[in-house]
C-alpha cells in the first residue's frame, strides 16, 4: 500500500474545559490547560492519503487540490482562532484527540471526491506530543 | 526471539523536474505548475526491515551490509544526479515521490534477503513524504 503525506500547520487557541464541568472538576481534570483565559499551540497537521498512482500524473492526489482543500476546511477555519467557539468544539472538549477526530471527519468525504482514501490524521500539538487518528498501521 | 522492525535512514539530493513525456509540454506545465521546471530536493529515505534476530549475533541484518546495499543501489544511482536525464526510471514517467518511492522499492527488495523488507518511507521537502508498505506480492 502506498500513502503519501502532506505537513500543514495552525496556531490556535483552545481552553480545556468541559461545560458541565465545574471549574474546580476542570482544574482537577485539565490542570493548567483549564485556564479559563485560554493557551494556544502551533499545531502541526498530517494529512495522509491512500490510494491508486494515476499513471498520467504519476500521483495518488493533486497536490494543490490537497492543499486547497486543507486550507478552506481546516487551516481558515481554526488557524488563529480560539478552538472553543468553533460549533465542532461546543459540547467537546478540544484536546488534540478530538481534534485529530473532528479534522478526520471534515476531510474525509472531500479526499473521497478527489479520488483518494483518507487514512490518517496527526496532531502534533507540541513538540512532545502527537496524536493519531484513523488508520495505525 | 520475535520479530523485529529496524530502520536505517540515508539523505541524497537529486535536480529532476516532474515531465509525463507522453504528454504535450502545456499539459506538463498545467498538471505540475511549477514543479515542471528543473528544481531539485534533499531527499530523505528510511528502509525498514522486519524479520527475526539471529540467534547468536542478535541482529536482523549486519547494518554494514544494509548500508552496503543502499549505497550501492540508491546512492550510486541517485544521489548529484539528474532524475530525469541520468537514470532510466523518469524517461517518460514523471519522478513524482509516488513513483520514486515504487523504483526505490523495487530495487531494494531484489537486493535485499527475501521477505525482509517492510516499507520504505521516501521524505521529498519536510512537508511532503510517501510511505509504501510491502504487501509481500510481486514487485
Amino acid at each position: 500500500m502506498i500513502s503519501l503525506t502532506r505537513r500543514y500547520g495552525f496556531p490556535a487557541a483552545h481552553v480545556l474545559a468541559h461545560p458541565s464541568f465545574s471549574p474546580a472538576e476542570n482544574e482537577r481534570v485539565y490542570g493548567k490547560c483549564a485556564n479559563p483565559a485560554g493557551h494556544g499551540h502551533d499545531y502541526g497537521l498530517e494529512v495522509t492519503v491512500s490510494g491508486e498512482v494515476d499513471p498520467r500524473s504519476g500521483r495518488i492526489v493533486e497536490r494543490d487540490a490537497l492543499d486547497a482543500l486543507v486550507g478552506t476546511r481546516v487551516l481558515d477555519r481554526f488557524s488563529h482562532r480560539m478552538l472553543n467557539d468553533d460549533p465542532a468544539f461546543g459540547e467537546r472538549v478540544p484536546t488534540a484527540e478530538n481534534i485529530a477526530a473532528v479534522i478526520h471527519a471534515e476531510l474525509e468525504a472531500p479526499v473521497a471526491d478527489l479520488g483518494a482514501r483518507l487514512l490518517r490524521v496527526r496532531i502534533r500539538e507540541t513538540r512532545r506530543n502527537s496524536f493519531v487518528y484513523g488508520d495505525l498501521s | 526471539m520475535s520479530t523485529v522492525r529496524l530502520t536505517r535512514a540515508i539523505d541524497f539530493s537529486t535536480s529532476l523536474r516532474y515531465w509525463n513525456a507522453d504528454l504535450p509540454a502545456a499539459e506538463n506545465r498545467r498538471l505540475f505548475g511549477r514543479k515542471a521546471e528543473q528544481h531539485g530536493h534533499n531527499y530523505r529515505l528510511e528502509v525498514t526491515l522486519r524479520g527475526e534476530p539471529d540467534p547468536v549475533t542478535g541482529m536482523v541484518i549486519d547494518l554494514k551490509d544494509l548500508q552496503t546495499v543502499l549505497d550501492r543501489e540508491i546512492m550510486a544511482r541517485f544521489d548529484h544526479r539528474d532524475l530525469n536525464r541520468d537514470t532510466p526510471y523518469f524517461e517518460k514517467e514523471p519522478p513524482t515521490p509516488e513513483n520514486f518511492v515504487r523504483v526505490i522499492h523495487r530495487l531494494l527488495r531484489a537486493a535485499l534477503p527475501a521477505g525482509l523488507l517492510d516499507r520504505v518511507r521516501l521524505e521529498e521537502d519536510p512537508e511532503t513524504w510517501v510511505e509504501l508498505i510491502d504487501d509481500g506480492g510481486p514487485a
